[in-house]
């Protein structure tokens, strides 16, 4: 009867229903780096409003991300940055519930502030997928079991970068996306999330590049596209076929990545450039360009129909996306490796010095709201999930949420 | 995206209902393959996806066997390719871990007796040791200082870190000739920059030599011929006349004049040959290094190489690897490549090539390069040819 009554205690406590949003990929499921979710702390400090932190076993810049309830992140360790970790901690508590560990089928180097732990894991809600920058790709699902194992520079030996590689892969129905590319051998893949094989391979520009794709949304007969940045433009892609749809082809940054907001793509091109693709159209229609709005390290952010910019001296620019001309810009502390994430009306940019500058964007202006620190070298962009924002440094993992 | 997981979580608990109150028995696990099978289909795996609609499913059976299956994981190590390992590796962390999870022992003295076997795969030991240490810390002491030669390059770090830290604690209680002959120990093994950065500058500040170039195994003695053209960067692809004769008594139409072979030696500590400031600072130019080294048998090696530069090389006439890229940064065995030298004398030739770049961090032309085994430890040639022809 004891027996009898506990399992259906646990049975209910089962069933009571998830409310929580996941954080699925770099800058979130949709790519974006906005949650809709509010009432995320807005100030913290070593002993306020931290619900844990753990100690991580190597570096990384790579973001968390958040599954379910469990947070999962990536590190390089060793004297060769050669073991490759994946980590998942319970959300709630903390707690490890389980690590993996791999060794570096590729080339390991980077330039010092990075690492080989550098783009950010994706998941699809039932598998994991890891890529390191020395082009290791590993996949997981939710409780650690290998699924598969790919060595992208085993297959591609040229397919490497001396600085490092960041580009974090993209998951798109079956199949994930990976940019591999650089100076020599370069290329992006599409693989089948249930074996590890490549769908397609396409060459890509031989030029380093350290941007990471989005999703266009219904970008086209309803289906949604990845969009592929490189110094030679945009490039709008069908997942499962790797088939091209359109290409801007008017050159782009290779380091902040584009986003996307309400069907229109805000490519760090010429400083910043909108466009808006049209079903059957070859190119995209160049809806403005802006010289002077052009973000430095961190990517753009569309927030409430505002774009923000973090430009390389600090400045947090705010521009209409009607026209990218600008409303107001507020001095921050940088440098910024960080991209802006938003929610609950506010935006949180962490700088390098691992401060967090908390800006309530109004209409005109920009408040500060508050600049917590964690006094270590921040250089991911955060994720946000069920009240909580989870951001690493090269040594440990925090989860920052009121009690 | 909202969670909802009403389907999952009411199915899950109806099962626990049942199994909990009898009135459900959870089968026990058949097995569709042996293990061997799965093994076998694991070390299939090979380039672009090879193996996989095999070894997934192989690797999703291995990782519930039990406690029984880690050893012969790691056998199965042996002389399996790289991504081989890696699947090998998330099966035996899988079951290791739940085998600790599920309070239960991990087959201690089998790990330690295969760790001892140094004929296995150096990653499958080390795979054995990190489980072992995490149940048994006192192994560390028992096994790490006899590693310090080890086929491991992690063994043979912590065995080396051992003797510095020995070292440092003689040293500081008085400096003698105790800590000297630690520290010489502890270089004997130490294949990592940092280490070896550590104790040579502890042993020269206790008076003694230490030659780094030897250490390493740093070539430091070649012929150069160049400059000829790379403008727009095109010389890479051009099999200028060294690449398909070598002849050291030769001139050829360079780049801006006739160019011919000529000695140069680096004194450099790391066996940098600094191109630019030995012949000068040519820009979109190509220059060819050439060498030998002498084997009494054949050997696997590894030739690791570090230039900004874009590079080929050729062993023994025949085309090993080469890299078109420029001025990403440089370091200490930033490539790594693999071959077999043949017993006698065998030939280098290395292609060179510097871009049209005019920013100052653009400028370097400039390579090392040094013959090593898989750990990193020197491999030197015979006596009989150590300077360039």
């Amino acid at each position: 009867m004891r027996t009898v009554t506990i399992a259906l205690l646990a049975f209910f406590e089962i069933v009571s229903p998830a409310s929580s949003e996941d954080w699925r990929q770099f800058r979130g499921t949709d790519r974006t780096g906005v949650s809709r979710e509010a009432g995320l702390p807005l100030k913290w400090s070593g002993t306020e409003n931290i619900a844990w932190k753990n100690a991580l076993p190597g570096r990384g810049l790579s973001s968390p991300i958040v599954v379910e309830d469990r947070v999962i992140v990536t590190c390089s360790s060793g004297f060769r940055q050669d073991r490759l970790h994946v980590i998942c901690f319970d959300a709630k508590e903390g707690s490890k519930l389980w690590e993996r560990q791999f060794t570096a089928t590729g080339r390991t180097m980077t330039y010092p502030t990075t690492s080989n732990a550098a783009p950010t894991p994706c998941s699809d809600g039932k598998r994991i997928f890891a890529l390191y920058s020395s082009n290791d790709l590993v996949c997981l699902d939710l409780d650690g079991n290998l699924m598969w194992y790919r060595g992208l520079t085993f297959d591609h030996p040229n397919a490497s970068n001396s600085l490092g590689m960041a580009s974090s892969p993209v998951v798109v129905g079956d199949t994930l996306v990976a940019q591999v590319e650089n100076d020599s051998e370069s290329l992006a893949t599409g693989v089948d999330v249930d074996s590890g094989i490549s769908r397609w391979t396409l060459p890509r520009p031989k030029r380093v590049n350290w941007t990471s794709a989005v999703i266009l949304p219904n970008g086209s007969g309803g289906e949604d596209l990845v969009l592929l940045q490189s110094s030679e433009g945009l490039v709008a892609i069908q997942p499962l076929s790797g088939r091209e749809i359109w290409n801007y082809k008017d050159g782009a940054s290779t380091i902040p990545s584009s986003v996307v907001s309400e069907g229109v793509i805000y490519v760090p091109s010429h400083g910043m450039t909108a466009l808006r693709p049209f079903p059957e159209m070859i190119h995209p229609e160049v809806l403005w360009q802006i010289s002077k709005l052009s973000p430095a390290t961190p990517s753009p952010l569309v927030y409430n129909g505002r774009l923000y910019c973090t430009n390389g001296a600090g400045l947090l620019i705010c521009s209409e996306t009607s026209n990218g001309s600008e409303k107001w810009r507020l001095r921050l502390t940088g440098p910024f490796s960080s991209s802006p994430i938003a929610a609950g009306s506010h935006l949180y940019l962490f700088n390098e010095q691992g401060e967090c500058h908390v800006v309530k964007p109004e209409d005109d202006n920009g408040q500060l709201v508050a600049t917590n620190s964690l006094d270590e070298k921040i250089q991911c962009t955060p994720a946000i999930s069920n009240g909580a924002i989870y951001v690493r440094s090269n040594g440990t993992l925090w989860k920052i949420a009121s009690p | 995206m909202m969670k909802h997981s009403w389907n999952r979580a009411v199915t899950t608990g109806i099962v626990i209902w049942l199994v909990a109150s009898g009135l459900l028995t959870l089968p026990a696990i058949t097995w569709a393959s042996s293990i061997d099978e799965n093994l076998a289909a694991i070390r299939a795996v090979g380039a672009e996806g090879q193996g996989h609609l095999s070894a997934v499913v192989a690797v999703k059976e291995l990782s519930k066997r039990n406690s029984e299956s880690l050893i012969p994981i790691l056998k199965a190590f042996d002389h399996a390719n790289p991504l081989s390992t890696n699947w090998l590796r998330g099966a035996f962390d899988a079951i290791a871990e739940r085998t600790r999870n599920q309070d239960q022992k991990l087959p201690v003295l089998e790990l330690e007796e295969f760790i001892g076997e140094s004929g296995h795969s150096p990653e499958a030991r080390r795979l054995a040791y990190d489980w072992l240490v995490k149940v048994d810390r006192s192994s560390s002491d028992r096994l790490i200082p006899g590693m310090l030669k080890d086929s491991s390059p992690e063994f043979r770090r912590d065995a080396v870190q051992r003797l510095i830290d020995l070292a440092e604690k003689s040293h500081s209680e008085k400096p003698s000739a105790e800590a000297i002959v630690l520290y010489r120990e502890a270089l004997s093994g130490a294949i990592d920059d940092d280490q070896v950065k550590t104790i040579a500058k502890a042993l020269r500040e206790l008076g003694e030599f230490v030659d780094l170039q030897k250490h390493f195994g740093f070539l430091v003695d070649w012929q150069l011929i160049g400059p000829f053209d790379n403008s727009e960067k095109k010389g890479f692809d051009v099999a200028y006349a060294p690449e398909l004769r070598i002849d050291l008594t030769a001139k050829y139409p360079g780049k801006l004049s006739e160019v011919a072979w000529e000695r140069h030696t680096t004194t450099d500590e790391y066996g940098i040959l600094n191109i630019a400031k030995q012949t000068a600072p040519h820009k979109g130019s190509v220059i060819y290094g050439f060498s030998t080294f002498e084997l009494t048998k054949p050997q696997d090696v590894e030739i690791r190489l570090g230039t900004p530069n874009a590079w080929k090389l050729w062993i023994n006439g025949d085309l090993l690897f080469g890299r078109d890229e420029y001025h990403r940064g440089t370091q200490l065995d930033q490539y790594r490549v693999k071959t077999t030298l043949k017993g006698g004398t065998n030939s280098i030739l290395i292609k060179i090539c510097q871009n049209e770049q005019t920013e100052e961090w653009a400028q370097d032309w400039k390579f090392q390069l040094r013959v090593c085994d898989s750990a990193g430890g020197a491999i030197l040639p015979n006596p009989s040819s150590i300077t360039a022809p």
